[in-house]
């Protein structure tokens, strides 16, 4: 059904969408419900719930006002449906999966996915019997070469980190529709404010919101949006939308919840079961982060371009991969997909005879850890740390060979970024 | 899913609907507790609407303790809205029943529309909704919606008391 149409601007909705001033209060900045459990009205009341006849809070595990708040704002600026928060990215990414598969199933994934879940889906994943296939999702044919009615879902990044490489979600999303199956993208790279999945054809969009959403470095969570596009009854391949619940009396999720039967699916059944929920007070910070998302990534995405620039001409540097950069392969999609820019994470490597790592004992602005998207400049050897688990081979087709540093460019004024990095290179 | 562009609604409009309506006949509500017409003939009960069934095979029956009729023409209260769970097809005939009864709304559910019956409602003066659930737009409207994710497109800067929707 029906997406509501929003009449207002992005940056508006970062801020609105989805909140309202406290119903007993007036409390204008949305409240932390530090609480596990809701009373009933009634008992009759509390049957209803159970049988999921009426929305309302149960158990925090499930839902919860604060979380709801932010579920319901990012499903806005996603210009999605609905929306299912947890506790991490890799949690998101789990929760996604979990109705679509059963085991014996399969996916297929871009193998250019951020590390961590590469290792995810071809280890841990594997022990649900679930099956991934990798392809190099640069050329969208790789995907339809090798699909089968075993697959049961495309698993790609907007955006993928290190490698900055960008995929062509539309073409890819052509083949997804013909087979009818979901195109999941995990948009935690670009953010809802550089890139549009569901414009695009994408029906489900992942985030971990420990990155630019949350923006500060400071709490871990994930999401899971749909867009409500996705037609379960025709595609008859999801017999966990489809067919009876068992665990709700015989209920069927797409008949009673039609166009957001997957997000009632996902909180009811699979995040009920899993229980890898969002607390309320990190649900907090990520409301906080997300009412200055278009603000940060308008910067962050200008002190990278000046960086990446700086160090393009450097005379100790080999290669910048950055979409942003007319060099980069991937300028003609950045275009059509990131009009805004294209986030400030990017890689570099050093000419030979040069050490890269000694950079990162250099610096004294960038700060050495796993994780991108803060306000603060982080730096990182990739091969050695967040794509250790990955083969050599994995981390080159990854982008993130031994050469290869990574950065993650925070709101720090861009002069004082590029000297700290000019003065660490004088010493490699 | 061109159905959809054609079935756009003013809020204001839904809104107007749900307030000046009272009683509610749904025509195909199932007696079968997980059906979707259960569960919307059950949330609309609660909010204050009253409830007539309309459905043969359940006849001198109850559901959620209402009297089963087995068609509109039977019941002997003034209908404001007829809410109907039956195909597309079958829109049209039931509509034609609604106008008898002098029902003021005519509403279908979602995936139900018919383009022959909304243009006889509008030269009959009758407010028409189709491929909407009144539960659904009932949730969204009053904020619960939102608790389970959803996004209802609304903003509000004001305190909002859920419900009744009478507060809107």
């Amino acid at each position: 059904m029906a997406v509501p149409k929003d009449k207002h601007n992005f940056e508006t909705r970062t801020i609105h969408a989805g909140a309202a001033p406290d119903p007993t209060t007036g409390a204008r900045s949305t409240p932390i419900y530090q609480t596990t459990s809701y009373a009933f009205d009634s008992t009759e009341h509390a049957a209803s719930l159970f049988n999921l006849q009426n929305f309302g809070f149960i158990y925090s595990r499930l839902t919860n006002p604060t979380v709801s708040v932010l579920e319901e704002r990012l499903a806005n600026l996603e210009n999605g449906r609905a929306a299912v928060a947890c506790s991490t990215g890799h949690a998101a990414q789990l929760l996604a999966l979990h109705p679509l598969m059963n085991p014996g199933d399969r996916l297929i994934a871009s193998r250019n996915l951020y590390g961590g879940s590469i290792t995810q889906f071809s280890h841990s994943f594997k022990r649900f019997g679930w099956g991934v296939d990798f392809v190099d999702g640069t050329n969208p044919n790789n995907f339809s070469k090798i699909i089968t009615p075993k697959h049961k879902c495309i698993f790609i990044e907007s955006l993928s980190n290190p490698g900055g490489v960008i995929l062509d979600i539309e073409k890819i999303s052509t083949i997804s529709k013909k087979h009818q199956i979901p195109l999941i993208v995990d948009n935690t790279m670009a953010s809802p404010y550089l890139c549009n999945p569901f414009k695009w054809g994408a029906d489900i969009i992942t985030h971990s919101m420990t990155k630019f959403i949350g923006g500060h470095g400071n709490s871990m969570g994930g999401i899971v949006i749909e867009s409500g596009n996705f037609d379960w009854l025709a595609s008859k391949k999801f017999t966990s939308l489809t067919g009876p619940s068992a665990s709700y009396h015989g209920l069927i999720f797409a008949e009673t919840f039609g166009d957001f039967a997957y997000s009632m699916k996902l909180r009811a059944d699979t995040l009920r079961d899993l229980g890898a929920s969002l607390s309320p007070t990190n649900a907090f910070y990520f409301i906080t982060g997300l009412e200055t998302l278009h603000i940060r990534m308008e910067r962050h995405c200008k002190n990278a371009y000046k960086i990446a620039n700086f160090l393009e001409k450097h005379n100790k540097i080999a290669w910048v991969s950055y979409a942003g950069l007319k060099s980069s392969s991937f300028d003609f999609l950045a275009r059509k997909y990131m009009k805004k820019g294209v986030g400030p994470v990017f890689t570099f490597g050093v000419k030979k005879g040069f050490s890269g790592k000694k950079i990162i004992s250099n610096v004294n602005i960038f700060s050495h850890v796993a994780n991108v998207g803060d306000t603060r400049s982080l730096i990182l050897h990739p091969a050695s740390t967040t794509h250790n688990q990955l083969t050599e081979d994995q981390k080159i087709a990854a982008g993130s060979g031994q050469e290869v540093i990574r950065l993650s460019i925070g709101l720090e004024h861009a002069d004082d970024l590029i000297e700290d990095l000019d003065n660490s290179l004088k010493n490699i | 899913m061109n159905i959809l562009k054609e079935t756009e609604y003013d809020d204001q409009y839904i809104i107007n609907i749900l307030q000046r309506t009272k009683t509610i006949a749904i025509i195909g509500l199932s007696s079968n507790w997980n059906r979707p017409s259960y569960f919307v003939a059950k949330y609309l009960i609660d909010r204050g609407y009253k409830i007539f069934p309309v459905n043969p095979h359940q006849k001198g029956n109850t559901i959620l303790g209402k009297k089963v009729f087995s068609s509109l023409a039977e019941i002997k209260e003034t209908i404001d809205m007829v809410d109907i769970f039956r195909s597309g097809k079958e829109a049209l005939g039931l509509v034609k029943e609604a106008l008898k009864i002098k029902a003021k709304t005519i509403w279908m559910q979602i995936g139900v529309s018919n383009k022959e019956a909304e243009k006889l409602c509008k030269r009959k003066g009758v407010e028409i909704v189709m491929n909407r659930c009144p539960k659904i737009e009932y949730c969204r409207l009053s904020g619960e919606l939102g608790w389970a994710g959803i996004n209802s497109g609304l903003f509000h800067n004001k305190r909002r008391i859920i419900r009744p929707i009478y507060n809107l």
